[in-house]
């Protein structure tokens, strides 16, 4: 090997994302993981940063307050713009996401407090008659559909729009908007756009969710008196974004993973009782959030043998971190009866998913009456010819045609 | 052992109660920790464990 091709090896540049095969990380990235924390260059400039891809780092980095959401991030870890990148000073009031502790603390839990794992459980039924609706449109349809546009997208749209109060006949363009902002593929100039348009569309509701007041978050949230409008509209417009995409694209997936692994698929049906594990290795195997968690180290730090300096990126490749072999036995094969504890697919550390409780029972519900309603579920076409959304912030499928 | 929660650290994410039930539950006002069973024995203590291990926001501890 010259000395070029070792320093290459030793700093890619950027973090892969071309994958070979549907369900499996780029094979580029899990060779990088033969060390857990490295250096790697990033876009547009070729700064150089830092790549975990080891699970413990992972976690280590994601619950370290040195490493922060809460600047203004210019590069990316790949030849697109990544969803954290901004041209300008934009993150609009009470988008958590993009906040540090304190301010982060302060805003997030105005909303957690509707997100517990009681209140989920209790929302359950609730969950459970918007799944048999869906699924009663599709039987009625026919014996063939889109899943994504029949099910997947429909059912966390409708949970969250209820939650929130936002009506869920406005669902074409906050869909829309919300696709353009997580695509990596369009013009910066677009996506932002989207996010002007979703964040005018949720403030555009506040006034009236504080004049007549229903039971539902955006009208609690308008009557908190230490939340401006602003801050209401950037809360409503994180929870939207964020209830809706993620879940969906775990129900296509999903499918798609369960119907190319007809053993697994067999084991679910004659176990029902694995469910509930069964859907942390979904979360496992496919990790959708596969753009990375990004993070600015704030303050020097020493991880593991390393110097991170102030100022330098932090890329956590979840995807990578969750097929650890050093945590998970077998980590590319998908076991439904597996012991997943500790995956990171809603990620760690303060930013860890506060939806996850939600996303959990809308999945084991959805999941369950899926295949109970559709014994003979199958795809409608060759697997090879269903789209990947490989340049999506968040992985998926953006159709799935099925058959019953 | 003696379960201990620090509420001004933890980030409501659930995962304590999602782990170990019977140890801990989260408030209704903002899905902040509350230990039920601060001296939790055998299966429960072992998932307490777990549960502190999980904690993203290194909330929990046992003393
Ligand atoms: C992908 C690259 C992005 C770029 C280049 C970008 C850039 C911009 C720019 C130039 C503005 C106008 C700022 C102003 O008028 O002062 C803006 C506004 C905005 N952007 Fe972005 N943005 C991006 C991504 C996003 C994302 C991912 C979100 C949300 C998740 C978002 C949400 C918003 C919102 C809500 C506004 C309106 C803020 C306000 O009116 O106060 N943008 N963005
Ligand atoms: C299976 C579905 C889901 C997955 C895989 C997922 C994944 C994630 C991940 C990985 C993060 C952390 C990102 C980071 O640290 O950079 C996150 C944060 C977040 N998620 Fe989810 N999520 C899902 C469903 C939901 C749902 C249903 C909601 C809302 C109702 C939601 C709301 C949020 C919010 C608000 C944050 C930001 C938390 C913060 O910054 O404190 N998510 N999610
Ligand atoms: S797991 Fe940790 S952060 Fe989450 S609710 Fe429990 S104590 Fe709080």
């Amino acid at each position: 090997m010259t000395a070029i091709e070792t320093a290459a090896e030793e700093t890619p540049h950027g973090m892969p994302y071309h994958r070979e095969t549907r369900h499996d990380p780029p094979a580029a990235l899990m060779a990088l993981q033969e060390r857990p924390l490295r250096r790697m260059t990033y876009y547009p400039d070729g700064a150089e940063g830092w790549l975990v891809t080891g699970h413990a780092a992972s976690r280590k980095v994601l619950a370290d307050p040195r490493f922060v959401t809460g600047e203004q991030f210019v590069r990316s870890p790949t030849d697109q713009p990544h969803f954290f990148v901004s041209s300008s000073r934009h993150v609009p009031p009470g988008f958590f996401f993009f906040f540090d502790p304190p301010e982060h603390t302060r805003l997030r839990r105005k909303v957690t407090g509707v997100f517990t794992l009681k209140r989920m459980n209790e929302l359950g039924d609730r969950v459970a008659d918007i799944v048999d609706e869906r699924i009663a449109a599709m039987k009625a349809a026919g014996n063939a559909a889109d899943l994504v546009r029949e099910f997947a997208l429909p059912v966390p749209s409708l949970v969250i729009c209820e939650m929130l109060g936002v009506p869920y006949a406005d669902r074409d363009h906050f869909q829309r908007t919300s696709s353009d902002i997580f695509d990596q593929a369009l013009p910066i100039e677009r996506r932002d756009e989207a996010g002007a348009e979703l964040f005018g569309y949720v403030l555009g509701l506040v006034p009236a969710k504080r004049s007549d007041p229903e039971d539902d978050l955006l009208s609690s949230l308008a009557a908190d008196p230490d939340l401006t409008d602003e801050e209401v509209g950037g809360i409503g417009m994180i929870l939207l974004l964020a209830g809706h995409e993620t879940t969906a694209n775990m129900f296509g997936l999903g499918t798609l993973a369960l119907l190319e692994h007809p053993d697994e698929l067999a084991r679910l049906r004659a176990e029902p009782g694995l469910m509930t594990g069964a859907v942390e290795e979904l979360l496992r195997f496919l990790t959708v959030a596969h753009a990375g968690m990004m993070r600015i180290v704030k303050e020097d730090a020493e991880i593991d043998g390393h110097l991170l300096r102030a100022g330098e990126y932090l890329t956590v490749a979840p995807h990578a971190a969750n097929r650890d072999p050093a945590r998970f036995e077998r980590p590319g094969e998908l076991d439904l009866g597996r012991n997943t504890q500790g995956h990171i697919a809603f990620g760690h550390g303060v930013h860890q998913c506060v939806g996850q409780q939600l996303a959990r029972v809308e999945m084991r519900i959805g999941f369950a009456k899926l295949l109970e309603a559709f014994p003979d579920l199958r795809l409608a076409v060759p697997p090879e010819e269903i789209a990947l959304r490989t340049d999506m912030f968040i992985y998926g499928v953006d159709s799935l045609p099925v058959s019953w | 052992m003696r379960i201990v929660a620090d509420r001004e650290r933890c980030m409501s994410a659930g995962m304590c109660a999602l782990t170990a039930p019977e140890v801990f539950d989260q408030d209704d006002e903002d899905g902040r920790v509350l230990v039920r069973e601060s001296d939790p024995e055998a299966e429960a203590a072992l998932r307490a464990a777990d549960a502190i291990e999980l904690c993203p926001s290194g909330a929990l501890a046992a003393r």
